[in-house]
């Protein structure tokens, strides 16, 4: 049962990855990560990482991938690019050439493990129970180190996100800060009884019922 | 199944995804391929964590993600960068850098 269950993961994992590369719409290739990821979530269980399978398909699958599809919808990914030249042979010929390395250095390994099935299954074994423990006892360190890179993270894809230059030009300045707007409905610039809003612009007549008088 | 097949397959999509980095163009794709690597290595960590009996690797293989999200946020931010000061989306064009 693990055999075929093993299986159907692998494929499903090994073919989603080749329609991430080649699919030619970047949509696409998202959707394909997403599966990707699930069948590799898995690949997890059946290696008895139970908190790492669920934070896979919720983390990865679930939020990473929106920001994906949030970016490629904005840009609008669908130019579908030709590949370059040269590497679009060379790529793929040094992909082969890693692939057969690393099968030599796994598979050809003198590692006795590699063979076996793995340790004797220990009850509790890749729980939430187990790994949050450990980040909290042996890992605190790197745990803690990771939250800041988070943080670091956030703030900088703000940094780099946002509008370099604020507003564009005066023109756009002025037309969002001297828009004509009757008198007596909360501007900052009639609190002060300042700014060039209340200065230059012709005095509006208030609307409704409540006069000049009659203001808060 | 034996350790050795998921070391297998964890190759298998590491390779891939290499391969997609030096052969697409579009910098969403290449950040995506380079995804791929990731979870081909975190696939390899947690398989030696079975083979261990440890969960050393899947706490490992956790900080890899926190890292790839933190890759991701910033490349996303870079991407719209570049296509708010209308460059082109194309990491070949994308070449001052060149020397």
């Amino acid at each position: 049962m693990s055999v075929a269950f093993f299986f159907i993961a692998a494929i499903g994992a090994i073919a989603a990855a080749v329609g991430v590369v080649a699919l030619r719409n970047p949509f696409y290739s998202v959707l394909a990560l997403a599966a990707h990821l699930v069948f590799l979530a898995g690949l997890f269980l059946l290696l008895r990482a139970e908190f790492l399978a669920f934070a896979q398909v919720v983390v990865y699958a679930g939020a990473v991938m929106v920001l994906y599809v949030f970016v490629v919808s904005y840009v609008g990914g669908g130019e579908q690019l030709p590949s370059g030249g040269a590497l679009k042979v060379l790529g793929p010929l040094f992909a082969l050439a890693l692939a057969i390395e690393l099968f030599i250095a796994t598979l050809g390994s003198a590692l006795k493990g590699v063979k076996g099935k793995g340790a004797p299954y220990v009850s509790g074994f890749g729980t939430p129970d187990h790994i949050g423990s450990l980040f909290l006892t042996k890992y605190l360190f790197p745990f803690e180190a990771a939250s800041i890179l988070l943080l670091v993270a956030a703030v900088g894809a703000v940094v780099l996100a946002r509008r370099r230059r604020g507003l564009e030009h005066d023109a756009e300045l002025e037309r969002v800060i001297d828009t004509v707007r009757p008198a007596y409905t909360g501007t900052m610039a009639e609190a002060a009884d300042a700014g060039p809003a209340a200065r230059e612009q012709p005095e509006v007549e208030p609307v409704g019922p409540r006069g000049h008088e009659g203001g808060w | 199944m034996a350790i050795g097949w998921y070391l297998a397959v964890s190759a298998i999509i590491f390779c891939i995804g290499a391969g997609g980095v030096l052969a697409r163009r579009n910098p969403l794709v290449v950040l995506l391929c380079l995804e791929l690597m990731l979870n081909g290595a975190n696939l390899a960590l947690v398989a030696f964590a079975r083979m261990w009996g440890g969960e050393d690797g899947q706490i490992f293989a956790l900080i890899v993600m926190v890292v790839a999200a933190c890759e991701v946020t910033v490349g996303l931010g870079l991407i719209v960068a570049i296509y708010r000061r209308q460059l082109p989306v194309d990491v070949d064009e994308l070449s001052e850098l060149h020397g």
